[in-house]
């Protein structure tokens, strides 16, 4: 299912060779900085316009608030639990339409499922693993903000541990947040074999646009995990969410990676990994760990598991340079 | 069966029809409507219709697309999205699985998109049953979609037919369900006239999407937010012109289908109306029961008559007054039932009687739930009460159905399970 169909795209060096047309246009009701938007911004420049946005209920659902839209393409608004579902069906109404001669093959349509963690980690698991198992040739783009965003910031299964939500306060009983740690989606979805699957950073462009590129190249689901770097539900400055984003990745909280064929490969490592305390400190949600008294253990966990990632990460041989 | 055994045993026999269930027959309606695409997902006893399209696929008899998606709720969001992108589509469940999709029936609803949604009847959980009743498809009846009730396997397939020329109609574009009781119409065979696939074919052209689709030259947003309660009305109140629409449009089409073929459906069904003076209100495959009961009533000289209701969204309001004001006292049969109030068409039909003048007295009985019989002399008890009401006596309504004979089996079960009164 998962052949590639063309020729894998040469990949880009620098932000220059990145298209300049813009397929989503600025001034939608989402939050400034976020991470997210701009993510889908940079993969909608290699999607083009020739595209059908299959949206589940979340933050980005304000994108299109009629009758505006800021797309190029086209959009249809689903629900919280059936975006990809949806996208199968629209995927196969073309497919049949084409196949039987009353949609011109010029007009087809790339099928991107646009939803956030809360839809992905948690209400649509069943219908996303059912479209990636029927090897759907689509693409999903995740943007993972940790947390339900919209309605307030509430915990989901994205939302690491130690974090702050409105579900998970900071209390005498429960000083860490969030208890749980992050669902691993990336392994989730990587033991369904799909023809792609990468995450991305909007703060790494470069490395954003050639996972996008490449992934044009194969047919099946290609899916993405984009880290959406989030000042309404982390608590930041908006200005600062570029730089929320590089830290992420620099303090390897974030790995940068990617999945074709099974075998996963890191396409940026961290060589010296600043302390994930760079990363936490800026942000409101994480405050508690540090004032009024700091959270030494709480501190220590969350340094320990990203040192234990890249060990076993670098242990595997998976990573190249 | 193979679709060309089936056509070879049927060979010759058109004109009485061949023997069909209820299931094969939706198939059928599916085929000849030469749909772009199946979603499906198994439940008992809808499974036999997309088992049935799923082998004619695989042997590519139909050229539509099949896909067994993972849940009612991805099926469902499937076949909206399919029709959202311009193909006709055709899809089936059946009790839990319509409330496991329930979200979606609003949203497909909402899209103004035109479908055809196959609902065999069953029961709801709890308890967990597999036999029909109406709870399941009248969860839906505030949904937007059209529902069309049938009585006949005939039925089932000519509804299917009718309902994509009602549901693709620019006047309507709504989604539509047909409905046929699990077991009594979804197993059961009656013969049944399937028409040729050229005559089927022109009293239903190929689907021409003008309305909505998903082109790489026509980009459209379908289904987006609006936030405000002033255009959040407006699209509603289409939705509610569009379903009144759908009666005009509805009559026009059963007119052309009976003149191409002969049987004629109207939003309700009068059955010895003439001039009765006791009349049932029934719907599905137990309306059949009723009008057996009407005809031995009148064998004993009593005037009675039935009215099916056929057309439950849009609901016929008038035509259902004018059939029933003026008769000396009407009883709603409800196979359904909704704790706290009673039947759920009893409530409808009173309010569609309610300004007429010579509404008559009217009851409402709760009968056949799961699938539970309703037997001879359950309907001449209400037909017993029907008189007493005409005679301006009171009588208990809602009556619950549930004989002597069964309140004694009841016991027995009781009894073993611990919970009766000991011996």
């Amino acid at each position: 299912m998962s052949a590639p169909v063309t020729a894998e795209v040469a990949a880009i060096k620098n932000l220059k060779q990145i298209a300049r047309e813009e397929f989503i246009l600025p001034g939608t009701a989402v939050c400034g900085g976020c991470g997210g938007l701009e993510g889908l911004r940079l993969a909608a420049k290699v999607l083009g316009s020739k595209t059908v946005y299959i949206n589940a209920a979340g933050c980005f659902t304000l994108l299109a608030v009629y009758p505006y839209s800021p797309f190029k393409g086209s959009w249809l608004y689903t629900t919280m639990g059936g975006a990809a579902a949806a996208a199968q069906g629209v995927r196969d109404a073309l497919d049949v339409l084409m196949a039987r001669g009353k949609l011109p093959v010029e007009d087809d349509v790339q099928v991107v499922v646009v939803a956030g963690d809360g839809s992905t980690y948690d209400m649509a698991m069943a219908a996303n693993s059912g479209a990636i198992f029927r090897g759907l040739d689509f693409w999903y783009f995740c943007y993972d903000n940790e947390s339900y965003g919209n309605t307030g910031v509430q915990m989901s299964s994205a939302t690491p541990y130690g974090a702050r939500t409105t579900t998970t306060p900071v209390g005498s009983a429960a000083r860490a947040g969030t208890e749980h740690g992050k669902k691993d989606l990336f392994e989730i979805w990587r033991a369904h074999q799909p023809a792609y699957l990468a995450t991305v950073s909007p703060r790494y462009p470069v490395d954003l646009t050639n996972k996008f590129l490449k992934a044009k190249g194969l047919r099946g689901p290609k899916l993405f995990i984009a880290h959406a770097s989030c000042p309404t539900g982390w608590l930041f400055e908006p200005k600062r969410s570029a730089e929320v984003a590089k830290l992420a990745v620099q303090t390897g909280i974030f790995a940068l990676k990617e999945c074709v064929g099974g075998a996963v490969t890191h396409t940026h490592i961290p060589r010296r990994r600043k302390p994930v305390e760079e990363y936490l400190r800026g942000q409101g949600r994480y405050a508690h760990l540090f004032e009024p008294t700091r959270n030494d253990a709480a501190l220590r966990l969350i340094q320990e598991q990203v040192d234990r990632y890249w060990e076993a990460a670098a242990k595997a041989g998976a990573a190249s340079s | 069966m193979s679709r060309a055994a089936d056509l070879e045993r049927a060979a010759g026999r058109h004109e009485r029809g061949r023997l069909l269930t209820g299931n094969a027959a939706a198939a059928w309606g599916a085929s000849l409507a030469d749909v772009d695409y199946i979603p499906a997902f198994p439940i008992t006893p809808q499974t036999e219709i997309i088992e049935t399209l799923a082998e004619w696929v695989a042997d590519g008899d139909i050229a539509a697309r099949f896909v067994t998606l993972d849940s009612e709720h991805s099926m469902l969001s499937a076949a909206g999205a399919a029709a959202a992108a311009g193909a006709r589509v055709f899809t089936a469940t059946s009790s839990q699985g319509l409330l496991y999709g329930f979200e979606m029936l609003y949203a497909i609803a909402g899209w103004r998109v035109p479908l055809v949604l196959v609902n065999v009847s069953r029961a709801l959980a709890s308890p967990i049953t597999l036999e029909a009743d109406h709870n399941d498809i009248l969860a839906a009846r505030d949904s937007g979609f059209l529902q069309l009730h049938a009585e006949t396997c005939q039925e089932v397939l000519d509804s299917v037919l009718m309902a994509y020329r009602l549901a693709e109609d620019a006047r309507v574009m709504l989604p539509a369900l047909v409905n046929l009781d699990g077991f009594t119409l979804s197993f059961t065979r009656e013969p049944v006239v399937v028409p040729e696939a050229a005559a089927a074919a022109e009293f239903l052209p190929p689907y021409e999407p003008n309305h909505a689709a998903i082109r790489g030259d026509r980009p459209m947003a379908q289904g987006p937010a609006v936030l405000s309660g002033l255009a959040y009305s407006y699209f509603r109140y289409q939705q509610q012109l569009a379903q009144l629409n759908a009666l005009e449009v509805h009559e026009e089409i059963a007119a052309e289908f009976a003149a191409r073929f002969g049987r004629r459906y109207g939003l309700v069904e009068p059955f010895e109306l003439d001039d009765a003076e006791y009349v049932l209100v029934m719907s599905n495959a137990f309306a059949t029961k009723g009008k057996e009961a009407v005809e031995r009533l009148r064998s004993r000289g009593l005037r009675a008559g039935l009215l099916r209701l056929r057309v439950l969204r849009p609901f016929p309001a008038a035509a259902i007054a004018d059939a029933l004001e003026g008769r000396m006292a009407v009883a709603v049969i409800d196979q359904n039932l909704a704790p706290g109030l009673g039947g759920i068409t009893y409530q409808e039909v009173a309010a569609a009687l309610y300004d007429r003048p010579r509404r008559p007295p009217l009851l409402s009985v709760i009968g056949g739930l799961g699938g539970k019989d309703i037997s001879d002399v359950e309907f001449d008890a209400v037909f017993h009460d029907l008189r007493r009401a005409a005679a301006g006596e009171s009588v208990r309504s809602p009556r619950l159905l549930f004989t002597q004979a069964e309140q004694e089996r009841m016991q027995t079960l009781l009894r073993i399970a611990g919970k009766g009164a000991k011996p």
